[in-house]
């Protein structure tokens, strides 16, 4: 029986995809696409300012407002400028700790390190927010308190406390991909390179860079996504700066479809953010 | 390897700055779970071990425990089943919708949480009425585990190609034993690794959670959220953190012994 | 070529979501512009087994979080109602999960029980089932937050003002008027903090009242637009003043603390807690009044376990509970017998619990709507929504 079902499937290439393909297809497009269309749709309607009910009537209202006030465009450069700044110095730190752990350290202390960079992912999120509290606390902080002396002062809680915290916070997912693809990396290819006379940073920029920047993106799709629409960071450390999660979380229970047009902006950017890399490779690589 | 003496060292240097910046916020973690001041104050002006007696007994972040491991369980569970299938599916047929099931499947964890989770908190209460509870934070967290299992399990057939499959076939195995006893195995370890950051990612999931978890359910972020904001119980949630830094150790190492076995390893 | 396929695919994948999304769409609840006609319960029947309550922080303690802390445990055994619990962290939270119909008892502050009450997610509350509600503060019940029409919406459950806090060896002279925090040229410019939240408006608006008397503002929470407009452009001139927003007691505390903050709104309770961490801080009620808050416990209108619910709402009121509570929480309690039962025995002293004349000039958090609460019919006054829009607006412009 199991046999003959197993057979006779085999002959039917069509109904198995089909057996493979309906699951995950009707799970993300019903659960997932029909929630964030009835989301956006949302972003059309209004609500009635005396019961705060939503009212299913087309307008374009939301998007006038958003459009008009300057608040809006602030705070879209803001968490854009915020993202970026997280994405490259989560990146300038990682390369060279990736390059290290994979290709420096013995094969010994590689697993160390790789299970000291994962380490902090298990501590709670907020729970390190609130230690970069502590950390940057001005004058009575940690960081003043250990860098004081050297003359270097926390920055104060506001951007670019907010910036150090989404970095910390997402460091290892920038590391672990990029540490992946340079342990793909022959060696012999660093070898030849540096046989054929380049020097160190030229076989870095000309080799390992090129090869290693599939998982460089994959890495950025972690930091720039997950500060694009956090808002706990600025709420616990971010001085009196919003970002734009804060604007969705704030709108979205009193007056959803204002939230929901607010929430578009990010979808947006992330959408034209996959559209640019969908070419690097970078989408396999998370 | 040909890198200068002065590279190495520069790139030691780094990596040692770096695990600087990792490491001394976690340890002002572990140092606040024994700070006497409830509100964290640095340097402490005293020590006590108040806060770890009192988290023994605290039974509140035993349930909440309970429940993370329980959504995270079954979300790596659906996460497994559901991107393995699609990564078979997308590896080794051609089919309208490819490209965009490949996207689809992204969009979950690219699209910030607070939009993923207003949307199924909208689409839960509002559209289709359903009950939100453990089985809606379930929901929540598979849909953007999906992609991480996917993405190994993909990687791993795409390397595996067909050929043994074609030859277990060939020496008359049908599709079940070939699949039990060929396919399987060589997938075991990349799914292993997908489901562990998989299970990582639920477990440390805050912002769709909060939208999403029903009445009586707390998951361990959700009661650590809740009790920073409970006055008096702010520091047991430091003691909360050290331990699971300290027994994170488990998965870590898990997940590296069941690396070992394949030659590039999971992805984490 | 590979892009148009795409292209293609991300149409009829678009097509597919927005059909989904049309469909479940088209079953929104039509709106309501009058108080929606909900029947209070008649008479109490035996419970149903359990009661879904949406609380704050505090509110609900089971023991789980400190042994001590429990007054869940006896209403259990005594009513066999067990009680899940779900925190809302904040008031627009709490309407959210109320609308749901999922649970059945609600802990309102000022900022949402009307619009629960507006909404239809609230019943009227049968008092007499409350045998608690008799030895209620009398300045607490039939109130415009908790009431409409003289029908009661809820049981008061307690209430604190929002405090003027200063750090006692920094800020002097020490301030009396909430001109200190609104002042320009203040010397503590980059140290004073405010509430995060749009209720926050009303501080602006409570100042404008008793200082500027020409603008008219009668009540903090019934702002038509001019009067609205003023008090946006008293917050856009204090935002420069500020150092940070504070909306959880842990960050408002370690930065009163830490001088960070030194002038501000607070709680009692964070007053309470930065001085028991030898923080030299002071809060006071400046001359204006101040806002504040007085929470209600609220039945849904979809109640599943009415009788569990009515259980729970006369169960936290008793003196004891509602002495514990207050005492855990940090306000004051609303049941005039609990004073008597606080392990503090200064508790209720402290926390002006049964001085009436304290509470006179207190302005409880409401709920605008675009109907004036203080009465006026010539003019429409800016409803909340609007003021978590401008609230937006103002903290990113």
């Amino acid at each position: 029986m199991k046999n003959s079902v197993s057979t006779w499937m085999h002959k039917r290439p069509k109904l198995r995809l089909t057996a493979l393909l309906a699951a995950p297809t009707l799970w993300l497009v019903v659960a997932y696409l029909g929630a964030l269309g009835a989301l956006l749709i949302t972003a059309f309607f209004t609500i009635d300012n005396f019961t705060g009910n939503i009212i299913a009537k087309f307008n374009l209202g939301n998007f006038h407002d958003i459009l008009t006030d300057p608040a809006y465009r602030n705070v879209v450069l803001r968490t854009l400028g915020i993202a970026v700044s997280v994405t490259i110095i989560c990146a300038v730190l990682a390369v060279p700790m990736a390059f290290f752990m994979a290709k420096i350290a013995k094969q010994k202390s590689q697993k160390i390190l790789v299970a000291l960079v994962l380490t902090p992912l298990w501590a709670s999120y907020l729970v390190k927010i609130y230690a970069w509290r502590t950390m940057l606390e001005p004058n009575t902080g940690v960081m003043d308190w250990i860098l004081g002396p050297i003359g270097i002062h926390s920055p104060g809680f506001g951007g670019p406390a907010i910036i150090i915290g989404l970095s910390y916070l997402w460091l290892p997912y920038m590391i672990l991909p990029i540490y992946a693809g340079l342990e793909r990396l022959p060696n012999s290819l660093l070898d030849a390179s540096g046989d054929l006379g380049a020097r160190n940073f030229y076989t870095f920029r000309r080799v390992v860079l090129p090869l290693i920047f599939p998982s460089l993106v994959a890495g950025s799709m972690f930091t720039f996504s997950l500060s694009l629409g956090d808002y706990i960071t600025a709420q616990i450390i971010g001085g009196k700066l919003q970002m734009l999660g804060n604007v969705v979380y704030q709108n979205f229970s009193i007056n959803l479809p204002f939230a929901a047009t607010i929430a578009t902006i990010p979808v947006a950017i992330m959408a034209i953010y996959l559209w640019l890399i969908r070419r690097t490779g970078a989408l396999a690589s998370l | 390897m040909t890198i200068s003496k002065r590279a190495r060292y520069a790139l030691m240097a780094l990596m040692g700055v770096g695990l600087a910046f990792i490491y001394v916020p976690l340890s002002v973690v572990v140092i606040n779970s024994f700070n006497s001041s409830r509100t964290f104050s640095w340097p402490p002006s005293s020590f006590t071990t108040e806060w770890w007696s009192k988290a023994i007994s605290n039974t509140g972040v035993r349930k909440a425990l309970s429940w993370s491991l329980a959504a995270g369980f079954s979300a790596t569970l659906i996460a497994l089943l559901l991107g393995t299938s699609l990564a078979f599916a997308v590896s080794r047929y051609n089919f309208f919708g490819k490209d965009i099931i490949s996207l689809l499947v992204v969009l979950p964890i690219s699209l910030p949480g607070v939009v993923t989770g207003i949307a199924l908190s909208n689409a839960f209460n509002q559209e289709i009425g359903l009950s939100t509870g453990l089985l809606t934070i379930v929901i929540g967290h598979a849909t953007f585990c999906i992609v991480v299992v996917y993405n190994n399990a993909l990687a791993r057939l795409r390397r595996m190609g067909t050929s043994l499959q074609e030859a277990s076939m060939d020496l008359g195995a049908n599709g079940i034993t070939t699949f039990r006893l060929i396919t399987l195995p060589n997938l075991a370890s990349a799914l292993l690794a997908g489901g562990l950051l998989a299970f990582g990612l639920s477990f440390d999931e805050i912002v769709v959670t909060t939208f999403t978890a029903g009445p009586g359910i707390e998951t361990l972020p959700i009661w650590i959220y809740n009790n920073l904001f409970r006055p008096n119980q702010a520091p047991i949630v430091n003691v909360v953190a050290a331990t699971l830094v300290v027994v994170s150790v488990i998965p870590i190492y898990l997940s590296q012994r069941l690396s070992q076995d394949s030659t590039s390893g999971g992805r984490f | 070529m590979r892009n148009k396929r795409l292209f293609s695919q991300i149409a009829v994948a678009s097509a597919v979501a927005i059909i989904l999304a049309g469909c479940s769409s088209g079953s929104q609840n039509a709106s309501k512009s009058s108080l929606p006609k909900v029947e209070a319960l008649k008479s109490l029947g035996t419970g149903e087994g359990q009661v879904n309550i949406v609380a704050w922080a505090g509110y609900v303690e089971n023991g789980s979080n400190d042994p001590k802390v429990n007054w869940v445990s006896d209403f259990e055994k005594s009513t066999g109602c067990k009680v899940n619990v779900k925190i809302g962290s904040t008031s627009d939270d709490m309407v959210a999960l109320m609308k749901t119909g999922e649970y059945d008892v609600v802990s309102a502050s000022g900022d949402a029980s009307l619009r629960l009450i507006y909404g239809g997610d609230v019943a009227p509350v049968n008092t007499s089932l409350v045998p608690n509600y008799a030895d209620i503060f009398s300045d607490l019940k039939n109130q415009p937050w908790n009431s409409v029409n003289g029908v009661a919406y809820g049981i008061p459950h307690g209430r604190g003002a929002n405090l003027l806090a200063y750090r006692t060896d920094i800020v002097k002279p020490a301030p009396t008027s909430w001109g200190a925090v609104f002042d320009a040229n203040s010397p503590y410019k980059g140290k004073i903090t405010a509430y995060d939240s749009p209720i926050y408006i009303a501080d602006a608006a409570l100042y404008l009242m008793k200082t500027q008397p020409s603008l008219g503002i009668k009540y903090p929470y019934a702002l038509d637009q001019k009067q609205f407009d003023a008090a946006v452009a008293l917050l856009k001139v204090q935002k420069p003043l500020i150092g940070e927003y504070w909306s959880d007691y842990l960050k408002h505390v370690a930065s009163l603390k830490s001088g960070g903050t030194v002038l501000g709104t607070t709680w009692q309770v964070n007053i309470n807690l930065a001085q028991s961490e030898s923080v030299k801080v002071a809060g006071i009620k400046p001359v204006e009044g101040s806002t504040g808050w007085s929470d209600t416990w609220m039945i849904s209108s979809k109640a599943k376990h009415p009788n569990c619910g009515y259980m729970w709402m006369d169960h936290i009121v008793s003196p004891k509970a509602n002495a514990a509570v207050a005492e855990w929480f940090g306000e004051a309690p609303s049941n005039s017998k609990a004073c008597a039962l606080t392990s503090d025995k200064n508790f209720c002293t402290t926390y002006h619990a049964a001085d009436q004349a304290y509470w006179k000039d207190v302005y409880y958090w409401n709920t605008a709507t675009e109907t004036c609460l203080d009465g006026r019919t010539d003019v429409k006054c800016v409803p909340y929504s609007e003021w978590v829009k401008a609230w937006s607006s103002l903290r990113n412009a």
